[in-house]
C-alpha cells in the first residue's frame, strides 16, 4: 500500500492568513496543528499569481512558460501531463473536489471538459482515451450558486432559492463586479443568507467526506480538496458574520493609514501600480475594471479583511471535520499537503484583489506539509525558497514513485538542508498579460532573501523598469531598490541567474507573441 | 469596445472553402455550436450550453469571398460585427480570417475563442495548415 495523500488548497489567501504563520485575527487550530506537526514553508512561491496559470504548475509540475497557461482563458491542453494520472496509474484512486479551473469558466460554447461535466453531473470523462486529467472524480464549485459547476446545479436541484443569496461575481457585461455593499460598500462585498451547510466551503468538504466514504478501507487514494474560498466576492455566511467585527480590526500592516504614504511607496515601483490605482491602466480581468484603487477608504480595508479572516475560519473548520472523518476510517497515516494558488492584495498599498505585483502580498503563500507519521519526518520549519512547481513530484515522492520525466523542479524539501541537497536555491515566477492590446510581462526570481522583478517591454514599460528588494531588511517590501547602484550587483547577478534558469519557452529569444497559444476567455 | 482576430491557413483553394464557410446554414458543420436556422437575412444558432444568438446577416458578398453578421436583440451584446474573410494564397491554398468586433468586449474573447476552435475544425475538414494564430487589441 502507498501513503494515501490529502492536497488541499483554497484561493487566493495570503501566508499571513494562518495563526502559525503569525495571523492574529483567524482562529486556525486545525492548520496549526498541521504546521505543528509538519513541515511550515515560509518562502513559498507560485509560478504565477493568477489561478488557471498557478494551478496548472501544480498538477503538471511544469513553469508557466512550459504548460503554456500564461492567463486566466488559456485553457491547459488535454494532453498535459498530470501528476493525477500518474498516480492514478500506479493504482491509486483519485480525485478532485471544489474549484479545478484547468479551463476557462467563461464557456457558453461548452467546449472544454470541466464544464462538460459540471453540466451533465458526470464525475468523469474518457478524453483522447485517457480519463480527463487523471481524477476517476471530478466534482466541481466556484466562488457562487451560478455557472457550470457541480455545486451550482446541486444548488438548483436542492435549494434554488440560495443561488440568489450569492453576491453576482459578473456584472451585465460580463466584467469583474465592482458592486459593493456590506456595511462599508466595498466592492464584491455582500451579505450572504445563505445557511452555513449549503455555503460552497462546507459543501467541498462534504462531498470529500462522501468521496472518501466510497472508498475500500485498503484503497491508496490521492483527493484534491479545493476551497473557493477566500477568493473574492467577500460573501461568506452572514451567520458567521459574528466572529470578527470589522470595526475592532486594526488596518494591516502592509496598508499605511497616510493616504501620502500610500501613494509614495507606489512611485517608488514601476508605473504600471501607481497607474492602476488611479485607474488609468487596467492590464487584466483579476479586478473589476471601473473600479479605482484610490477609492478605497480605511473601513472598507478593515472589513474585506474581516471577511476574509471568517472564510479562513470556515476553511479550517471544514478542514477539521474530513481529517476527523479520514481518522474514523482508520487513515491516520496519511500525508497533507496545504498551499494555495496565490496571494490578495487585501490592502497592501491601498490595493485589493491581484494583478501584475510580485510582491509577498500575492506570492508568499501558506504551503505545509505533514507526512504520514509512519514516513519518519521530523517537523521543521523551511526558510528556503521553494515553488508549487514541487508539488507533483513531492506527491509521486510520497507515493513512491521516480519523479516524472515531465516536471521541472524535485520535490519539497523537510528541511534547509535537504533543500541544499534537491538544488532548491531559486524561485521564478512569471506574468503575461494580453489585454486588447495592453500588454504587461514580468519576470521574477526570489533568492537568497531577495526578490527581483524586471519589467519586459511592453505597452507601458521599455524594459528598463524593475523591482529589487531586500526580503531580509524590507519584509513590506516598502523600498525598491532597482535603480540604487549600490545593490546593482546583486540586481545584475539575480537576473543574471534568473534566465539561466527560466525554462527554454520565457528565454528572450523567444517570439511570445507568434508563439504563445490563445486566450479563449476572460477567466 | 473588443477587437480579436484568429486566422488559419488551409491547403484548399479559396473557392473550395468558401463553398463551406460562405453557406451561413452550415455554420454547425465546423463552428462549436449544434444547429444552424436561416431565414432571408435572419440567423439563429443553438449553443451547447442551451444559449441562441439570434442573428442578422450583414455581408454575404460571394465574389469577395465576405461574411458579416451581427449579434443582435440579445440583452448583453450592445454592439457586435463579425467578419469571416476566406482569401486566396495561391491556387491550391488560402486563409480564413475570423475577425470579431463586440461590445461588451469579454464577449469578444469568448467567440474568438470559438472561432479558433472552429478555424481547426476546417483544417481537420480540408486537410492540415498551418497553426491558426490569434490577435486581439
Amino acid at each position: 500500500m502507498g501513503r494515501k495523500i490529502l492536497f488541499i488548497t483554497t484561493d487566493q489567501q495570503r501566508y499571513d492568513a494562518l495563526g502559525c504563520n503569525g495571523g492574529r485575527v483567524a482562529r486556525t487550530p486545525v492548520l496549526d496543528a498541521l504546521a505543528a506537526s509538519g513541515i511550515n514553508y515560509r518562502r513559498a512561491l507560485p509560478q504565477s499569481v493568477v489561478c488557471m496559470p498557478s494551478r496548472s504548475t501544480m498538477i503538471t509540475g511544469q513553469h508557466v512558460a512550459t504548460h503554456g497557461v500564461w492567463m486566466n482563458g488559456v485553457p491547459l491542453p488535454e494532453e498535459a501531463p498530470s501528476v493525477a494520472a500518474t498516480l492514478r496509474d500506479a493504482g491509486y484512486a483519485t480525485a478532485l473536489i471544489g474549484k479545478a479551473h484547468f479551463e476557462p469558466f467563461l464557456d457558453p460554447f461548452l467546449r472544454f471538459t470541466e464544464n462538460q461535466l459540471g453540466t451533465t453531473g458526470d464525475f468523469s470523462k474518457i478524453v483522447d482515451g485517457h480519463v480527463h486529467r487523471g481524477f476517476d472524480h471530478m466534482e466541481s464549485a466556484s466562488h457562487g450558486g451560478m455557472g457550470n459547476f457541480h455545486y451550482a446545479r446541486w444548488l438548483m436541484q436542492n435549494h434554488p432559492e440560495a443561488i440568489g443569496m450569492y453576491y453576482r461575481v459578473l456584472d451585465m457585461s460580463l466584467q469583474v463586479n465592482a458592486a459593493g455593499g456590506g456595511d462599508t460598500g466595498g466592492p464584491q462585498v455582500h451579505d450572504n443568507a445563505i445557511p452555513r451547510e449549503w455555503y460552497h466551503t462546507d459543501w467541498v468538504a462534504e462531498r470529500t467526506m462522501a468521496w472518501l466514504d466510497s472508498l475500500p478501507a485498503d484503497a491508496d487514494w490521492f483527493c484534491w480538496m479545493s476551497f473557493p474560498d477566500p477568493h473574492h466576492p467577500w460573501d461568506p455566511p452572514a451567520s458567521e458574520k459574528h466572529r470578527v467585527n470589522w470595526r475592532d480590526l486594526d488596518l494591516p500592516e502592509g496598508y499605511p493609514a497616510d493616504r501620502a504614504r500610500r501613494e509614495a511607496l507606489l512611485d517608488d515601483k514601476p508605473r504600471h501600480w501607481r497607474m492602476w490605482y488611479e485607474g488609468e491602466f487596467v492590464s487584466n480581468f483579476e479586478a473589476p475594471a471601473s473600479w479605482v484603487p484610490k477609492t478605497l477608504p480605511d473601513d472598507q480595508v478593515r472589513e474585506i479583511n474581516a471577511l476574509t479572516h471568517i472564510e479562513n475560519e470556515l476553511i479550517d473548520e471544514a478542514i477539521g471535520r474530513v481529517l476527523g472523518r479520514i481518522s474514523e476510517r482508520g487513515w491516520d497515516d496519511l500525508d497533507v499537503v496545504y498551499t494555495t494558488d496565490h496571494g490578495e492584495l487585501q490592502g497592501d498599498f491601498g490595493l485589493l484583489f491581484k494583478g501584475p505585483y510580485h510582491t509577498d502580498s500575492l506570492m508568499r503563500l501558506p504551503l505545509i506539509w505533514r507526512p504520514a507519521p509512519s514516513s519518519g519526518v521530523k517537523a521543521a520549519d523551511v526558510s528556503t525558497p521553494v515553488g508549487l512547481v514541487s508539488l507533483a513530484s513531492t506527491f509521486c515522492h510520497i507515493a513512491g514513485l521516480p519523479e516524472p520525466e515531465y516536471v521541472e523542479s524535485s520535490r519539497l524539501p523537510t528541511s534547509d538542508t535537504e533543500a541544499r541537497g534537491l538544488g532548491h536555491e531559486r524561485v521564478l515566477t512569471e506574468w503575461d498579460s494580453v489585454l486588447f492590446g495592453k500588454i504587461v510581462r514580468l519576470r521574477t526570481i526570489t533568492r537568497d532573501n531577495w526578490v527581483a522583478t524586471a519589467c519586459l517591454p511592453g505597452t507601458v514599460h521599455d524594459g528598463t523598469e524593475g523591482e529589487l528588494y531586500d526580503l531580509s531588511t524590507d519584509p513590506l517590501q516598502h523600498k525598491n531598490l532597482w535603480s540604487d547602484p549600490s545593490h546593482r550587483a546583486t540586481r545584475d547577478d539575480l537576473l543574471a541567474d534568473m534566465w539561466d534558469s527560466l525554462p527554454p519557452a520565457s528565454k528572450p529569444s523567444v517570439d511570445w507573441q507568434a508563439t504563445r497559444r490563445q486566450c479563449d476567455a476572460p477567466v | 469596445m473588443g477587437t480579436v482576430r484568429r486566422h488559419a491557413f488551409i491547403e484548399r483553394s479559396a473557392d473550395v472553402v468558401w463553398e463551406l464557410v460562405g453557406d451561413p446554414a452550415r455554420l454547425h458543420e465546423w463552428f462549436p455550436i449544434t444547429s444552424t436556422r436561416v431565414e432571408g437575412k435572419k440567423r439563429w444558432i443553438n449553443l451547447p450550453s442551451g444559449l441562441s444568438f439570434e442573428e442578422d446577416i450583414v455581408t454575404l458578398d460571394h465574389d469577395l469571398r465576405r461574411f458579416q453578421y451581427s449579434i443582435v436583440n440579445n440583452p448583453i451584446v450592445k454592439s457586435h460585427l463579425g467578419t469571416v474573410d476566406v482569401i486566396p494564397d495561391g491556387p491550391d491554398r488560402c486563409i480564413v480570417i475570423y475577425s470579431t468586433d463586440l461590445d461588451p468586449e469579454v464577449m469578444a474573447l469568448m467567440i474568438a475563442g470559438a472561432a479558433g476552435a472552429g478555424l481547426a475544425r476546417l483544417q481537420e475538414i480540408f486537410g492540415s495548415g498551418e497553426p491558426g494564430k490569434g490577435e486581439g487589441r
